[in-house]
């Protein structure tokens, strides 16, 4: 087959609208989903069954169905109990949009959960100790030792998630949205031309995760000094007094 | 008003601690007076560090009871119940004052040796940022480290990073230091820099409670020589008196092993 570039161009610049939905939609599940996965996290690692048990199932069901599922069981299933039609999160779920944000926020919380669990069981547990034995406790010893830790243990695994999280916007496609597949898929319902559109969209899924991915680099190291080599000289900065 | 002279800095008195059905500590009293230099000694699996661990609640008794500085620590010890401290309101304000100092140093590695030094005074005590500071860097000249605030405990070796935790106690102001086998981790030629520091401490007139396996340095520089076998007190007394005419045949035979 013959590539037609003009067209090509031209689904690239159509495809292109779709952009800000996609970014909209994984910006949105993802800080809601991080909202939930540290509540689901801290009630994994709290050690009390009653907190435990219910975040365990949570994490179980999300993980467990298809994300295609989810989403259409809180698109079309939602509608079937007429309490929530008549409940003032109506004018929400009646929409495609906050139908597909929240399965999505839903389903990556599930999985950040358990990123987030295996970040915080990571700290060492000698390092705990010694700020407890400072007195630190609680919400303090968490902020201060547990949290900086655990976040820079989990990063890798998140902009795993995240990179995930991009991808199934597509999803949203399937509920009339008109993200980046959304807008794909009517064109090629028009075009008939399959190939040049879906390399056009690919290629745009790759460059906002060649994004996330730099982002996440450059974020890790920020926050991991102490993983860096020692500076060449272990002799301090010269005395600013002397300069 | 009790004289805080005559108070003891830790009462143990009658401890008993058990995991699960196997009870390690069986009824341990041990009385640290102001200025009181205490080694622990005894064999692996004796109950040393449970029982260091039992006086800032890092483990907590099964039964007896534990002060510090003449206050009791509240404990809730009901039968077939874990025991637990019931106001952690007053464990954490007692722990500020003993603090502690751990075979594998535990410095928070996220940290800088100078943050290391500052984040419990700063966070826990709420003392001002930059007077913790100026007195961390002291401690950490002190320790003879002071070249090293800038860098992370991972930069460090064993013996600096030691030292830099026990600069990390004194930040606190404690009144009475926890030391756990503090040189048990070290390459044998790192000890002496570590127990150089702890000599200066104890001349200090500090109040110290230091298990460990240096039995030159519990000889020469503690007050008191305690001697645990199997969860006991097999022996206990000045150094002098108990390396010379150790009454107990273990304790005798533990300081003939060792030398
Ligand atoms: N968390 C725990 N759970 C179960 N058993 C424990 C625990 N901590 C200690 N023990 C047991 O308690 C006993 C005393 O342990 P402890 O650590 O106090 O000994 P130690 O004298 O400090 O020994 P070492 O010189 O090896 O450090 C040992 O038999 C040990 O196996
Ligand atoms: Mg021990």
């Amino acid at each position: 087959m013959v590539i037609d570039f003009p067209f090509l161009w031209e689904s690239f610049t159509t495809l292109l609208n779709g952009v800000p939905l996609t970014l909209q939609l994984t910006a949105l599940s993802v800080v809601t989903g991080a909202v939930l996965a540290v509540l689901l996290a801290l009630m994994r690692v709290s050690n009390r069954w009653w907190l435990d048990l219910p975040a365990q199932a949570y994490i179980f069901v999300f993980r467990g169905t298809p994300l295609l599922v989810q989403i259409y069981i809180i698109y079309y299933g939602l509608s079937q109990f007429p309490e929530l039609r008549h409940s003032i999160l109506w004018p929400f779920l009646r929409q495609a949009y906050w139908c597909a944000a929240l399965a999505l926020a839903l389903n990556t919380a599930a999985y950040s959960a358990e990123i987030i669990r295996g970040g915080l069981l990571s700290v060492p547990a000698g390092q705990i100790e010694a700020a407890r034995a400072t007195g630190m406790s609680g919400f303090l010893l968490m902020r201060r030792i547990i949290f900086p830790q655990a976040l820079r243990q989990m990063l890798p695994g998140y902009s795993n998630e995240i990179i995930l999280m991009v991808k199934s916007t597509a999803l949203a496609s399937t509920v009339t949205l008109m993200e980046v597949t959304g807008i794909a898929a009517k064109l090629i319902s028009q075009s008939y031309r399959p190939i040049e559109v879906f390399i056009c969209a690919g290629a745009i899924y790759l460059a906002i995760n060649f994004i996330v991915v730099r982002a996440f680099a450059a974020l890790e190291y920020a926050l991991s000094p102490e993983r860096r080599p020692a500076p060449a000289s272990t002799a301090d900065q010269p005395e600013k007094a002397r300069a | 008003m009790p004289d805080p002279a005559k108070t003891p800095a830790v009462q143990l008195s009658n401890i008993r601690k058990s995991y699960g059905e196997h009870e390690v500590l069986h009824g341990v009293s041990l009385t640290a007076n102001e200025g009181d230099v205490i080694s622990i000694l005894g064999s692996s699996g004796s109950g040393k560090s449970t029982l260091l661990r039992c006086i800032n609640m890092l483990e907590v008794p099964n039964a007896g009871s534990v002060s510090i500085h003449g206050e009791a620590i509240t404990l809730d010890q009901k039968p077939g119940q874990p025991p637990r401290a019931r106001d952690m309101r007053q464990v954490n304000r007692l722990r500020a004052k003993a603090a502690m100092v751990f075979q594998s140093f535990n410095l928070w590695s996220h940290l800088t040796i100078l943050e290391n030094l500052i984040e419990a005074p700063v966070y826990v005590l709420k003392r001002d940022r930059k007077e913790a500071i100026a007195e961390a860097e002291a401690l950490l000249a002190r320790v003879g480290i002071a070249e090293k605030r800038h860098a992370y405990p991972a930069h460090l070796s064993g013996g600096q990073q030691q030292r830099a935790a026990i600069a990390r106690a004194l930040a606190m102001h404690p009144s009475v230091m926890l030391f756990d086998e503090p040189t048990s981790a070290l390459d044998p030629e790192l000890v002496g820099e570590v127990l150089k520091v702890m000599r200066d401490l104890a001349a200090e007139g500090r109040t110290m409670l230091i298990v460990t396996h240096e039995m030159g340095f519990a000889r020469d520089v503690s007050t008191r020589t305690v001697f645990l076998h199997n969860g006991v007190i097999e022996e206990e007394g000045a150094p002098a008196e108990v390396f010379e005419n150790p009454r107990s045949d273990r304790f005798r035979q533990f300081i003939s092993r060792d030398h």
